[in-house]
C-alpha cells in the first residue's frame, strides 16, 4: 500500500508545550497504585520494635507476651532471622582506607541511634503487628550518646562502633594545586596575609539536619509466590534495589524482581536499601507468605535517612579590587550512626561546586565524614550540591561586606564571562554552556533591585521597625549524573549510563522504556512529548514504561536531575535507532534509495516525488513482515544505553526580598525571583513546577525546618505538628521565569531541572535576612533563621544580652508536637 | 499509623453520652471533632478503652442569640463559627481567633467545646473565652451547671470539667459595637501559637472605656492580662499610651520555654504583641 503524502499543516511541535501532566489524574486521586496499595491474598504485615535510645546495650528480648497476641505470627530478632552477620550496603567508599561498620537489619547486641530496629513483629494484620509490638519487652543497659562532631573526633570520646576504632569515617580531599587543576590554596592563603591588598575571610556555617519528609510513607511488600521473588517498593531505584538485594541476601538475581509503582515522592529520601526491605524479603522467604511493611509518620521521620547535617568552615581570599585569588572549604559531616547508600559521597558531590560560577585560581576542598548515634544521613534534594552553594554565596556576600562593595557587583566581576564557554574550573570540570549575565540581566529587572535598594536604603534612614533585605544567589550546580568513567574516578560502585526502549506496535502505537524511575516528576509526560516530536506520531500514541525489573530490565533510576539529561537522551538514542530501521524498509517499500528519503513528521518521503510511508505504516510492515529487507530482522525496536560525556549546568539567579520586622524577629518573605537556565525546556509547566517545590524546600531550610536532638540523642521535633514544614501560606508567589542556554553535551540541549531551585534558594534567603540587619550589627544567624534566633542576634547586636536560646524541649504545652512521646503526660483530652 | 484498640459509641443524646460517661469510667475518652484526640491515640500517648462521640447530638451544635448572651453549643464547628453573623456582630473577637486555627480541613472538623474542654494553653480559643468572660455550660448526671471561663481553665489540659460531665454549651456576653483584634504569632501558618493575645475594646470618644485582654499560651492556662486592662481604661488611644499599658502584659504570667520560644522571649512577644492587638482593636 503506497499512500501519496499530502500536504497537511505541520503538527506543532511538543516539545515546548505546557501540557498538563498526564499522570496527574491518577496521582492526585490516589486512585492508583501505591505501593501500600497493594496487597496479595495471604499477606502478613509486621512492625518493626524500635529502641528508644540513641546508644544501648541490648541485654535481653522478652518476646513472649507479644508472640502470645492475638493474630501474632512471629517474633524475630537478627539471631531468629539467621541474619546477623548481613550487612545493607554502601555503594560508595569514597577512599580505600573508608571505615564502614555493619548496618544491621536489627541490630542485636547494641542500638546506635534512636529509631534502629530491634525485632520485628509479624502478624495477619497491620494493627495487630502494631498491638504486639508494644509487648516486646526489650532490656536495655543505657550507654554515652555520641552528638557532637567535634566532640566526635576528640581523643578519648565515646566511640560509636569501638570496634572501628575511630569515630571518623573517611577524609576526602580535593585539591586544585595536588591535581593541577589550579594554583596551592595554601599559596593563595599566604599570599592574601601578606598583602596589605588583600583580605582573607573566614566564616564558619552549620548546615542544619533536615527531614527529607516526602508524602508517600516508605513501604514494601515482597511476594514470594512466583519463581521470581516480586518486591513493590516505594523507592526511587528499583534496578539498584533489585541488585542490591541480590547482593545482600545472597540471592540470585535473576530470581529477583522490583516492582516500584507509583511512589509519591522522595527528595533523595527514597534513595536507600532498607532494612525493613531486606527484613521483609528473609521473612517472605522464611514464612512462604508475601509480607508488607508500611512505616508511619513518625518511624518516617524518626528512622528514615536525614539530609545535610555540615559543619561549613570556609576561608575565602581576595584582592582588594574584588578579584578572588582562593577558596578552601573544610567541612564536618555527620554521617549518623550508618552508612547510607550513597551517604559517604553525599559531601563529595558538592566538592566540585563551591567554585561555583566564579573563576577561582585555588581550590581546596577537604571533608571529613563522622559518625554519631543519630539517624543517618544520605542524599536528600541537591545532595552535597546545596550545602557547597550555600557556603559560596554566603562567603561572597561576606567578602562584598569586607570590601564594601554591592554583593551583585561583586559576582559579576568574578563569575565566568559568557564568552569563556566552554569553561574548565579549578575542581577540573568542563562547564559546556551557561551565560550569567543573561540570567541576571533578567531577574534584576523583574526584582527591580534598584528600586528594592532604595527602598532598603529609606527604612534605614527611618529607623523603621521593619527592615528590608536583599538576597543574592547566582547558583550553578552539576547535574545528570553522570558520566560513568567520572564515577569510578570516585569510587562510586556504578556507572552513570542510563537505558531506554523502544517497540512500535502494530498498530503505529509506541511504548517506550525507561531505566529511570519516577515518583513524581513527571517523566510520562515529558519523554512522551520528546518522542511524539521525534517519531512524528501523536503525544497519546506514546505509553512510557517504567519502575518493574521485568519491563524495563535495565537502568539506573531517578536521582541527581538525571532523568532528563541521561534517561531522556537514551529515550532518544533508541528513537533514532529505529527511525534508522524504519529508513531500511521504508526504502524497501518504497523501492528507493536510503539517501533519497527524507523523514518528517512521521513520513518518509521520496525526495522531489509525493511517494511516502508514514513510520505506523512501516511498523505494521515491520509486524507482518511480508515484504522487507533480507539484510534485516522484521523489527523496528531499539534499545540504547547512554553514557553521558558530561554533567549538565544548569544557572541561575535568584533574588529575595526578606522583610524582617525588628520588634519580633518575624522574617517575612516578600518577594522571591528566579531566572534558571535549564536549556531546552520540554514542557514548561513542568519546569515551573519543579522550580516550585525546589524553592519551597531550599527556603524550608533557611527559615523553617531543623531536627533537633536533645542531649539523650532523642529526636524531640519527631511529628509534623513540631518539625514545622512550610504549607502555601508561608510562601510568597514565586516570579519564575526561564532562559535557555542549551546543553553542548546532549542532543536535546537539556539540563536538569529538579534540583535548581532547593540548591538556589537557602542562600539567598539567608543572604537577604542578613542583609536586613547588617546595619544594626548583626553577623550571622544560624539557619533556621526563626523569629527567635533573628530576635537575639538582634540584642546581642545591640548590646542587650537575652538568656540562651537552649530550653526545655520536654516542656508540654505548645500544641501536641510538645507531647513527648517519651514520656507522656496524663492529659485530659477531648 | 494504629491506636490501640478502643470501643466507640455515638450517642444521640447528652443523657445518653453522660450515661456512656459514667460507664466507661476512667478510661472512657470524649471525642469531639477529634483534631487533637485522633493524632494523641494515634501516636498512642492515650489509650482509651472507650471513645464516646458527641458528634451525632444535634443538640450541641448551633448558635443562637438567647437574650444579652450568645449561646454556641460544644460541637458547633470552627467553620460554623466563622461564617456566622451573630458571632460576628456581638462576640467578633471569637472568630478572628477561629480564623487562625490551623488550616481549612481541621476548621471543618474541630469544634469550640473539643478545643476548650481540651485546654491546650497553646490553643487559640481559651483566651478569647476568658476575656470575654464566656460561661461554660457542664451536664452531668444531676443536671446542668454553669462556671465562669476565670474558674474553668484548671492547669495544662485540666479543667472545672467533672468525671462524668460534659461540656454543652458556652455563652458569651455580646460585645455589640467593640473593637476587637486577635495577634497571633506562630512558627508556621498552620502551626500552634507560640504566643498569642485576644483584645476586645469599647472606645468612647477617642478614649478607651473598657477592656478585655487575654493570652494565649503564656502559662499553664489562658491569662487574663487584668494589668493591661486597667491600665488601658481612662486612656486615650493612643500609641504611646497603649505601648505603656502593653507594658503589664506579663504580670501573672508563667511563660513556658520550649523549642520555639524560650520564656524571655515569649515575655517579650507578649508585650509587642499586646500592643499591636490593642491598637488594631481601638482603630
Amino acid at each position: 500500500m503506497t499512500t501519496t503524502a499530502e500536504p497537511t499543516t505541520t503538527p506543532s511541535p511538543e516539545v515546548g508545550k505546557a501540557r498538563v501532566r498526564k499522570e496527574d489524574a491518577r496521582l492526585i486521586t490516589g486512585r492508583t497504585r501505591y505501593t501500600d496499595a497493594i496487597t496479595p491474598q495471604g499477606t502478613l504485615h509486621i512492625h518493626v520494635v524500635r529502641s528508644p535510645l540513641a546508644h544501648a546495650k541490648v541485654l535481653g528480648v522478652d518476646k513472649s507476651e507479644a508472640a502470645a497476641s492475638p493474630g501474632v505470627i512471629g517474633v524475630y530478632t537478627a539471631a531468629d532471622l539467621g541474619v546477623e552477620s548481613v550487612g545493607l550496603p554502601c555503594a560508595w567508599p569514597i577512599t580505600p582506607d573508608m571505615k564502614a561498620p555493619q548496618r544491621p537489619l536489627l541490630a542485636s547486641s547494641t542500638v546506635h541511634f534512636a529509631g534502629e530496629g530491634v525485632a520485628v513483629v509479624v502478624a495477619r494484620s497491620a494493627a495487630e503487628a502494631r498491638d504486639a509490638a508494644d509487648l516486646v519487652d526489650v532490656d536495655y543497659e543505657e550507654l554515652e550518646p555520641v552528638l557532637d562532631m567535634e566532640a566526635a573526633l576528640a581523643e578519648g570520646a565515646t566511640l560509636v562502633h569501638p570496634d572501628l576504632g575511630t569515630n571518623e569515617n573517611a577524609t576526602w580531599v580535593l585539591d586544585s594545586g595536588e591535581a593541577g587543576t589550579g594554583g596551592r590554596i595554601g599559596d593563595a592563603i599566604a599570599a592574601a596575609e601578606a598583602d596589605p591588598d588583600s583580605v582573607v575571610v573566614k566564616r564558619r556555617f552549620r548546615q542544619q539536619r533536615l527531614i527529607p519528609a516526602f508524602m508517600e510513607p516508605r513501604s514494601c511488600v515482597v511476594d514470594p509466590s512466583g519463581e521470581q521473588l516480586t518486591i513493590y517498593a516505594a523507592t526511587q531505584v528499583p534496578h539498584i534495589l533489585r541488585t542490591m538485594t541480590t547482593v545482600t541476601m545472597g540471592l540470585n538475581e535473576s530470581k529477583v524482581r522490583v516492582i516500584a509503582p507509583d511512589v509519591g515522592g522522595g527528595f533523595g529520601g527514597k534513595i536507600g536499601v532498607l532494612p525493613e526491605e531486606m527484613l521483609c524479603v528473609a521473612l517472605a522467604n522464611k514464612l512462604r507468605r508475601p509480607v508488607k511493611w508500611t512505616e508511619t509518620r513518625s518511624e518516617s521521620m524518626l528512622a528514615a535517612h536525614h539530609g545535610r547535617d555540615q559543619i561549613q568552615d570556609i576561608t575565602i581570599t581576595a584582592k582588594r579590587d574584588g578579584t578572588v585569588t582562593g577558596l578552601d572549604v573544610h567541612l564536618l559531616a555527620d554521617m549518623g550512626a550508618y552508612l547510607g547508600l550513597v551517604g559517604p559521597g553525599v559531601p563529595i558531590l558538592g566538592a566540585f561546586m563551591y567554585n561555583a560560577i566564579y573563576k577561582i585560581p585555588a581550590l581546596k576542598f577537604s571533608c571529613t565524614n563522622v559518625f554519631t548515634t543519630k539517624t543517618l544521613t544520605d542524599a536528600y534534594r541537591g545532595a552535597g550540591r546545596p550545602e557547597a552553594t550555600f557556603a559560596i554565596e554566603r562567603i561572597m556576600d561576606e567578602l562584598a561586606v569586607e570590601l564594601g562593595r554591592d554583593p551583585m557587583d561583586l559576582r559579576k566581576q568574578n563569575w565566568i564571562p559568557h564568552e569563556e564557554f566552554p569553561f574548565t574550573t579549578v575542581a577540573g570540570l568542563t562547564y559546556d554552556s551557561g551565560n550569567y549575565e543573561q540570567a541576571t540581566a533578567q531577574a534584576v529587572e523583574m526584582f527591580d533591585y534598584d528600586g528594592l535598594r532604595r527602598e532598603q536604603e529609606e527604612r534605614r534612614r527611618n529607623n523603621d521597625p521593619v527592615q528590608l533585605g536583599i538576597g543574592i544567589s547566582t547558583f550553578t550546580e552539576m547535574c545528570g549524573i553522570a558520566p560513568s568513567r567520572l564515577l569510578g574516578s570516585l569510587s562510586y560502585g556504578a556507572g552513570g549510563w542510563e537505558a531506554a526502549s523502544v517497540r512500535m506496535l502494530a498498530t503505529g502505537k509506541v511504548e517506550v522504556t525507561t531505566g529511570a524511575s519516577p515518583h513524581g516528576q513527571g517523566h510520562e509526560t515529558a519523554f512522551s512529548q520528546i518522542v511524539a516530536d521525534q517519531l512524528g506520531v501523536p503525544f497519546e500514541d506514546v505509553e512510557i514504561l517504567h519502575g518493574d525489573t521485568q519491563v524495563s530490565p535495565k537502568g539506573l533510576d531517578t536521582y541527581g536531575s538525571r532523568s532528563l539529561v541521561v534517561g531522556g537522551i537514551a529515550v532518544v538514542k533508541a528513537v533514532d535507532k529505529v527511525i534508522a530501521k524504519a529508513r531500511k524498509i521504508a526504502a524497501h517499500l518504497l523501492e528507493a534509495s536510503e539517501d533519497d528519503l527524507e523523514f518528517a513528521d512521521g513520513t518518509f518521503t521520496v525526495r522531489g516525488t509525493d511517494k511516502g510511508k508514514a513510520i505506523q505504516e512501516i511498523a505494521f510492515a515491520a509486524f507482518v513482515a511480508h515484504d522487507y529487507p533480507e539484510d534485516m530482522e522484521p523489527s523496528l525496536d531499539a534499545d540504547a544505553v547512554y553514557d553521558p560525556e558530561n554533567f549538565s549546568y544548569p544557572h541561575g539567579t535568584h533574588l529575595a526580598a526578606v522583610e524582617i520586622d525588628t520588634e519580633t524577629g518575624r522574617v517575612h518573605l516578600r518577594k522571591y525571583v528566579c531566572v534558571d537556565d535549564v536549556g531546552t525546556v520540554i514542557n514548561p509547566l513542568i519546569v515551573e513546577g519543579q522550580v516550585h517545590g525546589g524553592l519551597a524546600q531550599g527556603i524550608a531550610q533557611a527559615l523553617f525546618e531543623e531536627a533537633n536532638y536533645d542531649e539523650q540523642g532523642t529526636l524531640v521535633n519527631g511529628t509534623l505538628v513540631d518539625y514545622t514544614l512550610p504549607s502555601a501560606a508561608d510562601l510568597p508567589n514565586f516570579d519564575t521565569a526561564v532562559v535557555s542556554t542549551p546543553a553542548t553535551s546532549n542532543p536535546l540541549g537539556v539540563k536538569g531541572v529538579g534540583e535548581a531551585g532547593t540548591i538556589a534558594s537557602t542562600p539567598a534567603i539567608v543572604n537577604g535576612v542578613l542583609d536586613a540587619l547588617r546595619h544594626l550589627g548583626v553577623r550571622d544567624i544560624e539557619m533556621p533563621t526563626t523569629s527567635q534566633r533573628v530576635w537575639r542576634a538582634i540584642q546581642e547586636a545591640q548590646g542587650r544580652s537575652t538568656q540562651q536560646t537552649p530550653v526545655d524541649t520536654h516542656s508540654p504545652g505548645a500544641g501536641l508536637g510538645s507531647i513527648d512521646p517519651n514520656n507522656p503526660q496524663e492529659e485530659e483530652v477531648q | 499509623m494504629i491506636p490501640a484498640k478502643f470501643d466507640y459509641v455515638k450517642p444521640a443524646s447528652v443523657a445518653d453520652a453522660v450515661r456512656a460517661l459514667r460507664e466507661g469510667g476512667d478510661d472512657a475518652k470524649i471525642i469531639a471533632g477529634g483534631q487533637s484526640l485522633l493524632p494523641v491515640l494515634r501516636l498512642r500517648l492515650a489509650a482509651p478503652s472507650l471513645v464516646i462521640d458527641l458528634g451525632g447530638i444535634a443538640e450541641l451544635r448551633g448558635i443562637r442569640d438567647d437574650g444579652d448572651r450568645i449561646a454556641i453549643g460544644a460541637m458547633t464547628s470552627y467553620y460554623d463559627i466563622l461564617r456566622d453573623d451573630l458571632v460576628k456582630q456581638h462576640v467578633a473577637l471569637l472568630g478572628q481567633a477561629t480564623e487562625t486555627v490551623a488550616d481549612n480541613q481541621v476548621r471543618h472538623r474541630g469544634t469550640l467545646g473539643g478545643a476548650l474542654a481540651h485546654a491546650d494553653p497553646a490553643g487559640d480559643l481559651g483566651a478569647p473565652a476568658l476575656a470575654l468572660d464566656a460561661e461554660m455550660v457542664i451536664a452531668g448526671e444531676s443536671g446542668t451547671r454553669t462556671v465562669p471561663a476565670a474558674e474553668f481553665f484548671v492547669d495544662y489540659f485540666t479543667t472545672a470539667i467533672g468525671e462524668g460531665e460534659i461540656l454543652t454549651e458556652i455563652r458569651f456576653p455580646k460585645y455589640t459595637g467593640w473593637g476587637s483584634h486577635y495577634e497571633k504569632f506562630n512558627r508556621t501558618a498552620q502551626a500552634w501559637s507560640m504566643c498569642a493575645v485576644a483584645v476586645a475594646v469599647r472606645v468612647d470618644g477617642g478614649s478607651i472605656a473598657e477592656a478585655r485582654v487575654g493570652l494565649t499560651n503564656m502559662g499553664t492556662t489562658p491569662i487574663r492580662a487584668t494589668g493591661v486592662e486597667q491600665a488601658l481604661v481612662g486612656q486615650q488611644a493612643t500609641a504611646e499610651a497603649i505601648r505603656a499599658a502593653a507594658d503589664r502584659a506579663t504580670e501573672g504570667t508563667a511563660a513556658p520555654s520550649d523549642a520555639d520560644a524560650a520564656a524571655d522571649y515569649r515575655e517579650h512577644l507578649a508585650r509587642v504583641l499586646t500592643g499591636r492587638a490593642v491598637l488594631a482593636a481601638a482603630g
